[in-house]
C-alpha cells in the first residue's frame, strides 16, 4: 500500500470517492510510512495513529451509508503544532506547553474535521514559529528528506517535510514572516500564505497578530487549493477575519491548467528581491522560469519595491512586540508547566518568572525582550511607531507595484536549505533569511511557494515566490498550477519524485555502516 | 494598622487647597462579557462563565461586543462627551494572575469617548461642574481570593484562588479633570459625583450600578497645595472606595493625613492607598509613578471602531432625562417638600413613586404608601420595596381609600392580600370582605340600636353636646367591625338622633 502515500490528495481522494481505496486503507498506509522514516526525520511532534484509524473508519462507514462528503474526507493530513487541538497535545515547539492538550479546537482544525479529512498529528516547528530552520524546538530538529544534514526550513519545517517525505499529502501550516513559504521552497514543496484575514487564527497560538496567517502545505498547487477551500472563509470568532465570501480556490486553480493560461499576464519582477545575497542557483532557476513564462505568452516587467528595504528591520519590531505581549500568558497559571524558583518565597511573581525562565528557549527570550524593550515609553515612538510607518510604505509599493502587474514573483528563498547550526549562532543571519518572505505578511498580501527545480551546484530544491493582491488569492493558484505544469512537463516528472528515497532498509544500513 | 496621625479637617483646609481626581469604573449589564460570548453574570460557581478567549488560553482570540460599545456611547452621551470618530483598542501590559491575558484590554490614546462635564448639586445648593477628561472601555480583571492570612490581603495569605467569572466583563472607566476649588467641600464633591454617575448609568439601564457588588467602584486622586502656591502637590490614589459614604469619608482622611503629614515637614509619597471600610482608615499600597511603563501598543487582533454619526446621533434620542433635571421637574410637579422629597429619593423609590402616580395615584398618597406602609412590609422582609407591589396595584388601592370603600386600616390588610398574592386590590376586598359598608340602611340600623341602647346619651345630643356622639360612633363602628366610614356614621348619628323615636 506505499503507493498510496505517493499520490496527491486530489489522486488519493478519487480512489476514495470511487471506493477503490478506504480511508482506513489510506490512512494505515500513512502511519505505516511515519513509522519507518519519521524516526529519522522527526517531523512529526505527536502522531494520533488509534485517532486517525478511528476518524478514518467513520468517514467509510458515512461513504458507504451514501453520504455526500467533502472531495477531501478520508484523506490524511498533518497540523503544525501551533494550532490548538482538543484530542492532541499542542505545545507550539514550546517546553512550556509540555503535555498541554486544550479545551477546545482552532477553527481551521474543526473546519478540517467537519470536512472529514483525517488528522495524523502534530508536526514540529520551531518554538512558537520563532525561527526559519525549526532548529529552535524544544523538542529536537527535523532533518530535510532531501539532505538529511540540512534544515527543513522554519518555523514549519515539519509540515513541510512531512509532506515532502509522502508521511501526510497535506499539512497545515503558519505564516508570520515566511514559516510555511520558506519551509516549501527548502522541501521542494507547495505552501500558501493565505490573504491576511482570509483564513481564521481563531486557536491559532499567537505569535505576531497582525502578520499570523494559517495556510495549505501540500505537494501540489492544486491540492493546497482544495485544502485552502476548507480552512478559508469568515470567521465569526476572529475580528481581524474577512466577511467577504470567496471564488473556489480549486476551481482557480483547474483555470490555470487549461491552455493559454498565462498568455497575457502581467509578471512584475521585484527588483530588490535579486542579486546580491541570493545563491547563483537560485538566481539561474529563477531566470530560467522567468524565459519559460516569456515563451508561455507572460509579460515580464520588473518593478520596484524601494521600500523592501527596510522591511526585515520593520517586521523585527513589531514580531517581537506583538509577541512580548502575546506570550504574556504563558505564567503557569492556567496552563502549561509550572516551575518553582530554587530559592525565594513561592509568590506568583517568583513562579511566573521561574516558569518562564525555565520554559522558553533562547530565541523566544530574545525576542520577548527586543519586543519589550521597543513598546517601551521612551522608545515606542522610534522603534514600534517607525517600524509601523515602514510597513505602510511597504504596502504603498505592493500598491504602486500591483498598478502596474498582475502578479509579483521573486525566489521563495534567497538560498537553498542550510546545514543545522549554519546560522544558529548568529540570529541576524537566520532573520536576513526572511527577506523575500517578510514583505507579503507586512502588507498582508497573499504569497506562494512552489518549486522552480534543483539548485545545479547542490541539487536542493529551489522555490518560486508568486505574490497577488490581498485578496486576489484565487489569482495566485490560477498562475502557480499553470508556473507548475509548465515545469513539470519539461523535466518530466514531479519535483519530489527525484527526492531520495527514505526507506527504513536505508536508514538502518547506514546505522551499520556507522557501527 | 498604625492609625496615621490626622489634622483636623477646617485647620487643614486654612492651610492647604485639596485637589481632587476621580477614576469611576462602571461595570456594565450587558448579557454577555466584552471580548467574548461567555455569560456576565454575577455569582455562578467559580470559573463558569469562562472560555479560551476569557480565560486567555493559546489561541484565544477577542470579538467585540457591540451592545458593550452602545452603552459606552450612551453613557459617554450623558456625561456630555463628544464621540471618537475613531476609536481603538489598545493592550495594557502588565503580570498579575488576575488578569488571564496578562494584559487589559483597554483604550490608550483614542478613547471612545471625550472632553465631557456634569454638573452636581451639593447640599448647600452649591453646583459644582466636573470635567470629564475621557471614558473609555476596557474589561474587567477576574477576582482573587486570598486564603489563610488574617486580614484577607495578600500580605501573609497561604495562596490564593482565582475565579475569572468577572474577568471580561465589560467596564467603562471615567476619568475626571482635575478638580481644583473643592474646598470644604471636596468630601461632599466626591461623594455627591460618584452618586451622579452612579444615577446616570442607572437611569440609562447601562449599569445594575450596585456599589455593594462591585458595579461602580471609584479611585479617589487627592493631593494638597499649600496656600498661595501654584504647585500642585503630590497626589495619592485611594483605591476601590465602594460606597458612597466610603468616597466621602476616605476624601476627608486623606486631606486630614497628608495635611498632618505636610505641616510635619514630610513628602507625601506618590502611591496607591487601600480604603479599610471597617476603620474608615487608608493605608499605603503600591508605589505609583508616572513612569509606569504599561508598553500600550494598539490592540492587532481587533479592528478600530468607527461608530457612525448617525448610529450617534440614534443613541443620543435614547437618552433618558438627566436624573437632576429629572428630579427637580417631579419635586415640583409634585409639590413635596424637600424632606419628602429626599424620603422618596433616598429609598430609591422615584421610579415607583412616579410610576404609580403615571397610574393614577395622587402624588402624597403614593409617597405616604410607598415610604411608609410598604417600605415598612419589605425592610421586614428584607427585600426592595418595589419588589412587592407593582404602582399599578398600588394606585388600585389608592383609588379604593379616595372612593371611600376602604379605610386606611382596611386598605392595610387589602394591601397584606395583594403582596401574598391574592389577586387585585379589588379581588382582594371581595375575597375578605374588606369593603366599606356604605348601606346607609344598614348603618342607620345599627345607629339606631345603639342610640335606643344608650339613652343618655342620646339625651345629651339631643341638648346640643355634640361630642357625645363619640361614644354612639364607636359603638356602631364596633357593630360594622369597622367598616364602616367614620364620617358619614357621624353625620348619620347626629341626624338620628334628631329624628329618631
Amino acid at each position: 500500500m506505499t503507493y498510496l502515500t505517493k499520490l496527491s490528495a486530489a489522486a488519493l481522494s478519487e480512489l476514495l470517492v470511487s471506493k477503490q481505496v478506504s480511508a482506513v486503507e489510506a490512512t494505515r498506509a500513512h502511519l505505516d510510512h511515519i513509522t519507518a522514516v519519521d524516526t529519522d526525520l522527526h517531523a512529526f511532534l505527536h502522531v494520533a495513529g488509534d485517532a486517525a484509524l478511528a476518524t478514518a473508519a467513520e468517514i467509510d462507514a458515512r461513504r458507504a451509508a451514501g453520504e455526500p462528503l467533502n472531495a477531501l474526507a478520508g484523506v490524511p493530513i498533518a497540523i503544525k503544532d501551533v494550532l490548538a487541538t482538543r484530542d492532541m497535545p499542542t505545545t507550539a515547539g514550546s517546553k512550556i506547553l509540555e503535555g498541554w492538550v486544550p479545551p477546545y479546537d482552532a477553527t481551521v482544525v474543526a473546519r478540517l474535521r467537519a470536512a472529514g479529512l483525517v488528522p495524523l498529528g502534530k508536526t514540529n516547528m520551531d518554538e512558537f514559529a520563532m525561527g526559519s530552520s525549526t532548529e529552535h524546538s524544544a523538542y529536537g530538529i527535523t532533518r530535510n528528506p532531501w539532505d538529511r544534514d540540512r534544515i527543513p526550513g522554519g518555523s514549519g519545517g515539519g509540515s513541510a517535510a512531512a509532506v515532502a517525505s509522502f508521511q501526510a499529502p497535506l499539512a497545515l501550516g503558519s505564516d508570520t514572516g515566511g514559516s510555511i513559504r520558506q519551509p516549501a521552497a527548502v522541501t521542494g514543496s507547495v505552501g500558501v500564505k493565505p490573504t491576511y484575514g482570509g483564513v481564521s487564527r481563531y486557536g491559532a497560538i499567537a505569535l505576531a497578530s497582525s502578520l499570523d496567517q494559517v495556510g495549505p502545505v501540500s505537494r501540489t498547487v492544486y491540492d493546497a487549493a482544495l485544502l485552502h477551500d476548507v480552512i478559508g472563509g469568515h470567521d465569526p470568532l476572529d475580528s481581524t477575519s474577512l466577511t467577504e465570501s470567496w471564488p473556489s480556490m480549486a476551481a482557480a486553480a483547474r483555470d490555470g491548467l487549461k491552455d493559454g493560461a498565462l498568455k497575457g499576464v502581467r509578471v512584475g519582477v521585484i527588483k530588490e528581491l535579486s542579486g546580491d545575497g541570493f545563491q547563483a542557483g537560485v538566481t539561474q532557476r529563477f531566470t530560467e522560469t522567468l524565459a519559460m513564462l516569456v515563451a508561455a505568452g507572460a509579460e515580464i516587467t520588473e518593478v520596484s519595491a524601494p521600500n523592501f528595504e527596510y522591511a526585515v528591520a520593520a517586521y523585527y519590531l513589531i514580531l517581537p512586540a506583538e509577541a512580548s505581549s502575546n506570550l504574556a500568558r504563558f505564567d503557569s497559571v492556567r496552563f502549561g508547566i509550572r516551575v518553582n524558583p530554587d530559592s525565594g518565597s513561592l509568590t506568583s511573581e517568583h513562579v511566573m518568572s521561574a516558569t518562564r525562565e525555565a520554559g522558553f528557549g533562547p530565541e523566544v527570550k530574545r525576542r520577548i525582550i527586543l519586543g519589550t524593550y521597543a513598546l517601551s515609553a521612551g522608545y515606542y515612538d522610534a522603534y514600534y511607531g517607525s517600524a509601523q510607518k515602514v510597513r505602510t510604505l511597504i504596502q504603498r509599493d505592493f500598491a504602486a507595484a500591483f498598478s502596474q502587474v498582475d502578479v509579483l514573483v521573486s525566489p521563495s528563498a534567497p538560498t537553498t536549505a542550510f546545514k543545522f547550526g549554519e546560522k544558529l549562532a548568529d540570529p541576524m543571519a537566520m532573520y536576513i533569511n526572511d527577506v523575500t518572505t517578510i514583505p507579503a505578511n507586512l502588507a498582508g498580501v497573499p504569497g506562494m511557494s512552489i518549486p522552480m527545480g534543483l539548485a545545479p551546484e547542490d541539487g536542493l530544491p529551489v522555490g518560486l515566490q508568486i505574490m497577488a493582491p490581498a485578496k486576489a488569492d484565487a489569482r495566485l493558484y490560477t498562475v502557480g498550477a499553470a508556473i507548475e505544469q509548465l515545469l513539470e512537463a519539461r523535466w518530466g516528472h514531479t519535483m519530489l519524485s527525484q527526492a531520495p528515497a527514505l526507506t527504513p532498509t536505508e536508514m538502518f544500513a547506514s546505522e551499520e555502516g556507522a557501527v | 494598622m498604625a492609625k496615621a496621625e490626622l489634622m483636623d479637617f477646617d485647620k487643614a483646609l486654612e492651610l492647604f487647597e485639596p485637589v481632587l481626581g476621580f477614576e469611576v469604573h462602571v461595570e456594565l449589564n450587558t448579557k454577555t462579557k466584552m471580548f467574548c460570548g461567555c455569560a456576565n453574570e454575577f455569582g455562578s460557581g467559580a470559573n463558569t462563565n469562562t472560555c479560551p478567549t476569557c480565560l486567555g488560553l493559546p489561541g484565544g482570540l477577542p470579538q467585540v461586543n457591540k451592545k458593550a460599545i452602545e452603552s459606552s456611547i450612551r453613557l459617554g452621551l450623558a456625561l456630555g462627551c463628544e464621540i471618537a470618530e475613531h476609536s481603538r483598542f489598545a493592550r495594557k501590559n502588565y503580570f498579575y494572575p488576575d488578569t488571564a491575558k496578562n494584559f487589559q484590554t483597554s483604550q490608550y490614546d483614542d478613547p471612545i469617548c471625550h472632553d465631557g462635564s456634569i454638573t452636581i448639586e451639593l447640599e448647600s445648593g452649591r453646583l459644582v461642574t466636573v470635567e470629564i477628561e475621557r471614558a473609555h472601555m476596557e474589561d474587567d480583571a477576574g477576582k482573587l481570593t486570598h486564603m489563610g492570612g488574617a486580614t484577607g490581603r495578600i500580605q501573609g495569605a497561604d495562596y490564593s484562588l482565582v475565579d475569572y467569572n468577572r474577568g471580561g466583563v465589560p467596564l467603562v472607566e471615567i476619568v475626571t479633570q482635575m478638580i481644583e476649588g473643592a474646598e470644604h467641600d471636596a468630601p461632599e464633591i466626591g461623594k455627591t459625583y460618584v452618586a451622579a454617575i452612579r444615577e446616570i448609568a442607572k437611569a440609562l439601564g447601562v449599569s445594575n450600578a450596585r456599589m455593594e457588588e462591585g458595579n461602580v467602584r471609584c479611585d479617589a486622586n487627592v493631593s494638597l497645595r499649600p496656600r498661595g502656591s501654584n504647585v500642585l502637590g503630590t497626589r495619592t490614589e485611594t483605591k476601590n472606595v465602594n460606597s458612597l459614604r466610603s468616597v466621602e469619608r476616605a476624601v476627608r482622611y486623606e486631606i486630614q493625613r497628608q495635611a498632618a503629614v505636610l505641616a510635619g515637614g514630610g513628602t507625601i509619597t506618590q502611591e496607591t492607598r487601600h480604603w479599610h471600610e471597617d476603620t474608615g482608615i487608608t493605608s499605603a499600597g503600591r508605589p505609583k509613578s508616572d513612569a509606569d511603563d504599561y508598553r500600550y501598543f494598539p490592540e492587532p487582533d481587533l479592528l478600530p471602531m468607527a461608530p457612525s454619526r448617525e448610529w450617534v446621533e440614534e443613541l443620543r434620542l435614547t437618552l433618558p432625562e438627566p436624573p437632576a433635571a429629572r428630579r427637580k421637574r417631579l419635586q415640583a410637579a409634585w409639590g413635596f417638600a424637600n424632606l419628602e422629597f429626599q424620603d422618596v429619593v433616598n429609598s430609591d423609590l422615584l421610579d415607583a413613586v412616579e410610576a404609580t402616580v403615571a397610574a393614577g395615584a395622587s402624588a402624597q398618597a403614593a409617597r405616604k404608601w410607598w415610604t411608609g406602609e410598604i417600605a415598612r412590609l419589605a425592610n421586614a422582609a428584607g427585600v426592595a420595596a418595589d419588589s412587592l407591589v407593582t404602582p399599578a396595584q398600588l394606585a388600585a388601592l389608592i383609588e379604593l381609600v379616595e372612593a371611600g370603600t376602604l379605610t386606611d386600616r382596611l386598605a392595610r390588610q387589602v394591601l397584606e392580600g395583594v403582596i401574598a398574592g391574592e389577586g387585585t386590590p379589588a379581588e382582594v376586598v371581595d375575597s375578605r370582605g374588606l369593603a366599606v359598608v356604605s348601606d346607609d340602611g344598614a348603618l342607620i340600623a345599627a345607629i339606631d340600636a345603639a342610640l335606643l341602647g344608650q339613652p343618655d346619651v342620646l339625651a345629651k345630643i339631643r341638648d346640643g353636646k355634640v361630642q357625645a356622639a363619640g361614644a354612639v360612633i364607636g359603638a356602631v363602628m364596633k357593630a360594622m367591625r369597622g367598616q364602616a366610614d367614620a364620617a358619614r356614621v357621624r353625620e348619620l348619628v347626629l341626624e338620628r338622633a334628631a329624628t329618631i323615636e
